[in-house]
């Protein structure tokens, strides 16, 4: 248990849906402004993306945001020690893909994450089978692994991740890239039931969560939602930690009427 | 020498391999791999892929030994003639074999990345033989580059979709691919052009392509008698070299990989994870990928197929470097002791060939060199770079 698993379960408990927005992390200089905005506006728990060069399962928003970053010189290593410098009243997890953490070797990263006060690790690619290693040593540093669902995962798989999952269960609301739909997929929908029926933890659904109506919408059904394409397209086109904040406002208000 | 024969277990190749995709994609890799098993233990799909082989793709193709090239260099060549398939090089082998897979699992359509054009062609052709919707992932790069590969695609049926993501080549293709393939994967099949991937692509693809070092070895065996000193081909993500030293590694022959010198994740790269798979890939100091830089597109690749990375830990297969001005020059000395305009991807084998023969390759060897493809789509590059030159003669 860490202050993820600790924060999203006191809160989901006493039965506030919970909000958490992504951001890429080192997209433009102002982007510690933005996680601070997106912070005061009512985010449960925020999700950074560390840039990678070959986002796999990322559609062209944060492919975009990705290499923006990363051509502003954003490292692993920077944008750790940002979050380090920080102190938030709110958890932070790290979205990244496995290579970062191979590179780095799975024990030095895992250094670099408490270093940096960052409870949660999500890592889309790092299966569950290739996630041995990986999940001992964080279990031994107190860091929770997220364990992504998809609506293709079978039942009994989708016990097994959900078992292993820490902070909470990341239901991928459709089959695709990251990226906004204009209409919430009914996918969205029917795995949060699935979920909801085979565990106690919280369940959010990102992928395919767009916008307000769309957040309220699954948060009917799910626990809360996971917000990053819709939101880090604003910053892509200039929005800044203002737009930021309005558009995580409107969100959170959206999933708590 | 164990490994290379066998089925990998947990889907890796001592360190190397594995599954690494996300969530979304893991039925399907599953998916894949039960059919693969069931259907390559079937002897009723085996006798049909072989005789689509023989009847449609021309194999078994030649062993052709080489005598002008040879007494050049004064080591004994055998040349095996992928060049001489249908479309024009060794992938339609792999393209059949998944192409049968695809029709039976009931999927109605077929994509691909390609680089240099060759895979995407024979995905196209294949789609058109059995009947299935077809779309090619290629970057920017290549179809410009590759022009003549984008309009036979085309002309076969197959929709080309280009991408400018990245550095726009083979790499962020194959990134493209399985961003599609996620979302249309009740329907889909991916057909990976190379022994790469998660697993069971690395496996399932050396598998369809054994059938060039198979034949090879019997051919050798008759011709020449025994086995070859030295086996060579070249490598970009690896297929034609898998399927070659799938017919040589239980024998004393010595395996050779050839890589562009902009490419070279064996013999320049370290071991990282990309594109579902653990393996040998040029990356920066915090495990950005980088960007390969090679004058043949088939080969503009930053990762390798994780067995390559595998045999080259176990010290079964060695894996070399030529330059781009090496390999034009191969592709007119075989062109012109020969009569045989190879492609740019195996003109890396020929160069490393011609650069060491007396050396690291002694006088009087035995060698089979792998000609996965032919020269054609290559024509206007080369032609650009050499003509100059040629018409100085």
């Amino acid at each position: 248990m860490s202050l993820l698993s600790d924060t999203l379960a006191s809160k989901h408990k006493s039965g506030s849906k919970l909000l958490i927005p992504y951001i890429t992390g080192g997209l433009g200089e102002e982007w510690i402004e933005v996680l601070l905005a997106v912070v005061d506006a009512g985010a449960d728990a925020v999700e950074v993306g560390i840039p990678f060069s070959d986002p796999m399962i990322d559609g062209p928003v944060i492919q975009e945001a990705s290499q923006r970053a990363l051509g502003m010189g954003a490292t692993p290593i920077s944008i750790l020690s940002a979050l380090g410098a920080l102190e938030l009243d709110i958890p932070i997890a790290v979205m990244t893909y496995y290579n970062l953490i191979h590179h780095a070797g799975e024990e030095r990263f895992a250094h670099w994450m408490i270093d940096a006060s960052v409870s949660g690790a999500i890592f889309p690619d790092l299966s569950f089978e290739e996630s041995v290693s990986w999940r001992q040593i964080s279990t031994d540093l107190d860091i929770d692994t997220v364990q992504l669902v998809a609506p293709s995962t079978s039942n009994d798989r989708a016990k097994l991740l959900c078992e292993a999952s820490e902070g909470f269960v990341y239901a991928i609301g459709v089959m695709g890239t990251t990226g906004e739909r204009a209409q919430l997929h009914k996918s969205a929908i029917e795995i949060s039931k699935r979920l909801k029926s085979i565990t106690n933890k919280p369940v959010l659904v990102g992928i395919g969560v767009s916008n307000s109506e769309q957040a309220k919408a699954v948060s009917e059904v799910a626990d809360g939602v996971v917000v990053g394409s819709a939101l880090v397209r604003r910053v892509l086109e200039g929005e800044g930690p203002r737009g930021a904040y309005s558009f995580v406002a409107d969100l959170r208000k959206a999933i708590d009427s | 020498m164990s490994g290379i024969m066998d089925y990998p277990k947990n889907g890796r190749f001592g360190d190397f391999g594995g599954r690494y995709v996300p969530e979304s994609l893991h039925g399907a890799c599953v998916e894949v791999e039960r059919y693969f098993e069931k259907f390559w233990s079937d002897e009723d799909f085996k006798a049909e892929y072989i005789h689509i082989l023989q009847e449609y793709a021309g194999r078994p193709t030649p062993l052709t030994h080489a005598k002008r090239l040879s007494d050049q260099l004064s080591v004994d060549v055998f040349l095996k003639r992928e060049d001489l398939t249908h479309t024009g090089s060794h992938k339609i082998n792999n393209v059949i074999g998944q192409a049968l897979l695809t029709k039976k699992m009931g999927k109605k359509k077929i994509i691909a990345e390609t680089g240099a054009g060759q895979h995407g062609v024979a995905t196209a052709t294949a789609a058109a033989l059995f009947g299935l919707s077809c779309q090619v992932y290629m970057g920017e790069v290549d179809v410009k580059r590759q022009a003549l590969n984008v309009f036979r695609m085309q002309l076969l049926g197959a929709e080309v979709i280009p991408v400018g993501s990245g550095s726009r080549t083979l790499k962020d293709a194959v990134n493209e691919a399985m961003r599609a393939w996620v979302s249309e994967i009740e329907t889909t099949h991916y057909c990976i052009g190379s022994v790469m991937g998660p697993h069971p692509y690395p496996y399932m693809v050396r598998e369809f392509q054994r059938v060039i070092g198979e034949e090879a070895a019997t051919q050798f065996a008759n011709q020449q008698g025994g086995t070859p000193d030295f086996v060579i081909a070249c490598i970009g993500g690896g297929s034609n070299a898998a399927g070659t030293f799938a017919g040589f590694v239980d024998t004393k022959a010595k395996l050779i990989g050839v890589e562009p010198e902009g490419g070279a994740a064996i013999s320049r790269g370290s071991p990282g994870v990309v594109h579902g798979m653990r393996s040998n890939l040029l990356q920066d100091e915090f495990g950005q990928v980088q960007e390969a830089e090679s004058i043949s597109a088939g080969l503009d690749y930053p990762g390798v197929g994780p067995e390559h990375s595998y045999l080259a830990s176990i010290g079964r297969a060695s894996y070399k470097t030529v330059s781009d001005s090496e390999v034009l020059e191969a592709v007119t000395l075989l062109s012109q002791l020969e009569g045989i305009v190879p492609a740019l991807e195996p003109a890396h084998a020929v160069a490393y060939l011609a650069r060491e023969a007396g050396s690291e390759i002694p006088k009087d060897s035995t060698v089979v060199l792998t000609l996965s493809g032919r020269g054609d789509k290559d024509a206007e590059v080369v032609a650009s770079l050499i003509s100059a030159r040629l018409g100085k003669k």
